[in-house]
C-alpha cells in the first residue's frame, strides 16, 4: 500500500499552514480582505463559504498561483511569496477544474506526473499502480480518461494530486457537481487520506461535507473570516437545529414566545408579519420539537407548519451575518453574530 | 500556539538549487512535457486532421482544380510555384494546434496545475514549442512527399532543399509564438476556435503562397508584397527553384526574430499571470 503522506518537511516544527493578514483585490473586486487561518500538522481544516466568498482565491494564494497584496503566508514554514519553489515541493493541489488530460490514459496522467516530480521510473510506475488500485480506477487504468464519469475523474485528479506523497494538501470543492453515490465515495478515499496524517485544506459550499472531513471549520464570506470553530460548535453556537412555528391566532405571539423561550440557545427570532417563531435549538432538536408541542398545547395555542430542520449553511449566514428575515436591522443581527462569535473564543 | 506567537514565526530561509542542477531539471522537464504534446497529438483525430490531411487536400485542390487557371513564370510550372507556398502556408496554419492545446489547458486545470509543481517556469511554453517542431516537421514531409506524387520537384539541388524544409519549419514555429500568446490571453478554447486565429487567413491567403503578388490589385499588393509570410515564402521559393537568396535571407531572418522577440516575452507573461 501507499507509504504514508506527510513524512516531509522535518525542518519545521510550527503549523504546517500559516496564514496571516492576507489581502487579494482584483481590481475593484477585495476577494480577500485580511484572512488569517493556522492549521496544525495533521489537522484537516474546512474552508466553508457561498460562491465568491474568496476560497479559491486563498487557495490560489496558498499553492503560490496567486500573490497575496498584503500580508503573509506560509506553508510548512515555507514563504509563499520569498520561496514558492519550495512550497511547490511541499504541496499538491486539485483544484476546481480538473487537471486530468483527457487524451491519456488515467495511467499515462499519472506517470507523467510522477516523471514532472521527476521520481525514477520504478518509483513513478509503483505509485501510479497503487493509487490507482487506491482509488478504484484499476479497471479503468488502461483506458482514455475521456470516458471516465465524472466520480472517477475526480477521483484521478486527486490520485495525480498525491504522485508526490505531498505533506499538505489543497482541495478546492473536491465534490461539488458529483452525484451522491459519487460524493460518499470520494468522502471515504478523503478520509483514509488523512488518517494517515496528511495535512489537509478544503473548500466546500456544503456545511455537510465539512462537517463530515473536516476536524476544524473556517467560515468566509466576502474575503472575510466570519466563523471559526468545529463542526459540532458551528452548528451549535452558530446554526444548530431550528424548530419554526407560525402562530394562527396573532393575538397569542407573545405568550407562544414567552412559553418556548428557554428551549432556544438565543432570543427567538419572532417574524410579526407572519406571526412565525424560530427557535436555535442546537443539537437537542427532537427533545426541543417534543417540549414545544407540548408546552404550546398546555397553553392551547394553535399553531401551523409546526416543524424541525437541521442548520444549513444559509442557517448559519443568516444567524451570523443576519442576511435575510432581518434586512431591515442588519446592524443588530451582525452584532449578535459577532457576540456568537466572542462566546466561541 | 497564541495569536503573538504565530506572529514571530519565522519563515525557513530555503537555498533555491544550483543553477546547474536547476538547467538539467528544467531540461527534464521540457522533454517530459514535449513527450506528452506529441502523444495527446497523436491520440487527437482532429489535430491530425488540421496538420496532415489538410494540408494533402489542399495541395491537390490548388494542383488540379485552381492550379490551371492561374499563370506563373517559373521552372516547372504551377505545382513547383505551389509546393514552397503551401509548405509555408501550412506551417503557418499547424499553429493553430498551439493556441488551441493551450487554452484547452488553461480552462481545465492544466496549466494552474503544473504551476503548482516544483516545474521550470518555462518548460510549458518551451515543451509545447518542442513538440510543435516534430509536428511541423511530420507535416512538412508529408506535403512534400505528396507534391513529389503529383509532380513537384527540388529544382536548385538537396541542400538549398533541406534548408527550405528548415526555414518552412522555423516559420511555423515562429507563427506558433504568435498562437501561443493569443491562445494563452483568449484563454477560452471555443473562442480561440472560433475568432482567435482569424489573423491567419489574411496572412497566409494575401501572400505569395498561391498566386503571384502582381495579380493581386494594386492596393492588396502593398500588403501582400511585404508582409513577412511572403517574404518568407520568396526566400523558400528561391532555395526551391533556384534565384537571388541574399535580401529575402536577410529579410525573412529581421522579421522571424522580431516576432519571436515581441511574442515570447508575451505568451510567458500571460503564462504567469494565467492563475
Ligand atoms: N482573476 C480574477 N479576476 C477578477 N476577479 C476575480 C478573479 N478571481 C476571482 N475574482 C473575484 O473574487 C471573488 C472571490 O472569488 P473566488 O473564486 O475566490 O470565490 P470562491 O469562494 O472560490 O467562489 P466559488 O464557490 O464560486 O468557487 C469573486 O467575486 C470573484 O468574482
Ligand atoms: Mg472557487
Amino acid at each position: 500500500m501507499l507509504a504514508p503522506l506527510g513524512a516531509r518537511a522535518r525542518d519545521w516544527e510550527g503549523p504546517a499552514i500559516f496564514v496571516e493578514g492576507v489581502h487579494k483585490s482584483f481590481g475593484e473586486v477585495h476577494a480577500l480582505s485580511g484572512i488569517d487561518l493556522v492549521v496544525e500538522r495533521g489537522r484537516v481544516l474546512g474552508l466553508l463559504g457561498p460562491n465568491g466568498a474568496g476560497k479559491t482565491t486563498a487557495v490560489k494564494i496558498l499553492t503560490t498561483l496567486l500573490a497575496p497584496d498584503r500580508g503573509r503566508a506560509l506553508v510548512e514554514g515555507r514563504d509563499v511569496v520569498r520561496s514558492p519553489a519550495a512550497v511547490r515541493e511541499v504541496i499538491g493541489l486539485a483544484g476546481q477544474a480538473t487537471a486530468v488530460q483527457e487524451e491519456l490514459t488515467g495511467r499515462e496522467n499519472l506517470e507523467i506526473m510522477g516523471r514532472l516530480y521527476h521520481l525514477d521510473r520504478d518509483t513513478r510506475v509503483r505509485r501510479a499502480g497503487e493509487l490507482l488500485e487506491r482509488f478504484g480506477l484499476v479497471e479503468a487504468a488502461d483506458r482514455p480518461t475521456k470516458g471516465y464519469s465524472g466520480g472517477m475523474l475526480r477521483r484521478l485528479d486527486l490520485a495525480l494530486s498525491l504522485v508526490s506523497l505531498p505533506s499538505v494538501l489543497f482541495l478546492d470543492e473536491p465534490t461539488t457537481g458529483l452525484d451522491p453515490r459519487s460524493r460518499n465515495g470520494m468522502w471515504q478515499v478523503i478520509r483514509e487520506l488523512v488518517s494517515g496524517g496528511t495535512t489537509l485544506l478544503l473548500t466546500t459550499q456544503y456545511l455537510e461535507e465539512a462537517d463530515e472531513l473536516a476536524s476544524e471549520i473556517v467560515v468566509i464570506d466576502h474575503g472575510l473570516v466570519i466563523a471559526a470553530g468545529t463542526a459540532r460548535e458551528l452548528k451549535s453556537r452558530v446554526g444548530g437545529d431550528v424548530v419554526e412555528f407560525q402562530v394562527v391566532e396573532r393575538a397569542r405571539l407573545q405568550d407562544a414566545t414567552g412559553a418556548v423561550r428557554e428551549l432556544s440557545d438565543a432570543e427567538p427570532l419572532v417574524d410579526r408579519e407572519t406571526a412565525t417563531v424560530t427557535l436555535r435549538v442546537g443539537d437537542r432538536g427532537s427533545h426541543a420539537l417534543v417540549e414545544t408541542v407540548r408546552r404550546l398545547d398546555a397553553l392551547g395555542i394553535h399553531t401551523e407548519g409546526l416543524g424541525m430542520r437541521h442548520p444549513s449553511l444559509d442557517d448559519v449566514f443568516l444567524s451570523l451575518t443576519g442576511h435575510g428575515a432581518e434586512e431591515a436591522q442588519p446592524g443588530a443581527s451582525r452584532r449578535r453574530g459577532a457576540e456568537r462569535l466572542r462566546a466561541q473564543e | 500556539m497564541s495569536t503573538t506567537e504565530l506572529s514571530e514565526l519565522v519563515a525557513l530561509d530555503i537555498p533555491s538549487p544550483p543553477a546547474l542542477e536547476r538547467l538539467r531539471l528544467g531540461i527534464a522537464d521540457t522533454a517530459t512535457l514535449t513527450r506528452r504534446d506529441l502523444l495527446i497529438w497523436l491520440r487527437n483525430p482532429a489535430f491530425i486532421f488540421f496538420t496532415i490531411i489538410q494540408p494533402v487536400m489542399f495541395v491537390l485542390l490548388f494542383r488540379y482544380v485552381f492550379g490551371g487557371a492561374i499563370p506563373v513564370s517559373v521552372p516547372g510550372g504551377y505545382v513547383n510555384f505551389l509546393m514552397p507556398g503551401i509548405v509555408a502556408q501550412t506551417a503557418a496554419f499547424a499553429s493553430f494546434g498551439t493556441a488551441i492545446a493551450l487554452a484547452r489547458q488553461l480552462q481545465k486545470g492544466v496549466i494552474d496545475r503544473f504551476r503548482a509543481m516544483p516545474m521550470a517556469r518555462s518548460a510549458v511554453l518551451l515543451g509545447r514549442l518542442s513538440a510543435d517542431a516534430a509536428r511541423l516537421t511530420v507535416t512538412v514531409a508529408v506535403i512534400v512527399a505528396v507534391g513529389y506524387a503529383v509532380g513537384f520537384r527540388f529544382q536548385n539541388g538537396a541542400g538549398p532543399a533541406v534548408i527550405m524544409l528548415v526555414l518552412a519549419v522555423v516559420l511555423g514555429l515562429t507563427i506558433c509564438t504568435v498562437s501561443a500568446y493569443v491562445g494563452l490571453a483568449i484563454k477560452d478554447e471555443e473562442s480561440v476556435g472560433s475568432f482567435g486565429l482569424v489573423w491567419l487567413f489574411p496572412l497566409t491567403f494575401v501572400s505569395a503562397a498561391f498566386v503571384p503578388v502582381s495579380s493581386m490589385p494594386g492596393w492588396l499588393q502593398a500588403f501582400a508584397k511585404n508582409q513577412p509570410v511572403t517574404i518568407v515564402i520568396d526566400e523558400m521559393r528561391a532555395l526551391a527553384l533556384g534565384g537571388p537568396l541574399a535580401l529575402h535571407a536577410w529579410q525573412s531572418a529581421v522579421w522571424l526574430a522580431g516576432i519571436v522577440a515581441v511574442f515570447v516575452p508575451l505568451a510567458v507573461r500571460e503564462y504567469r499571470r494565467a492563475g
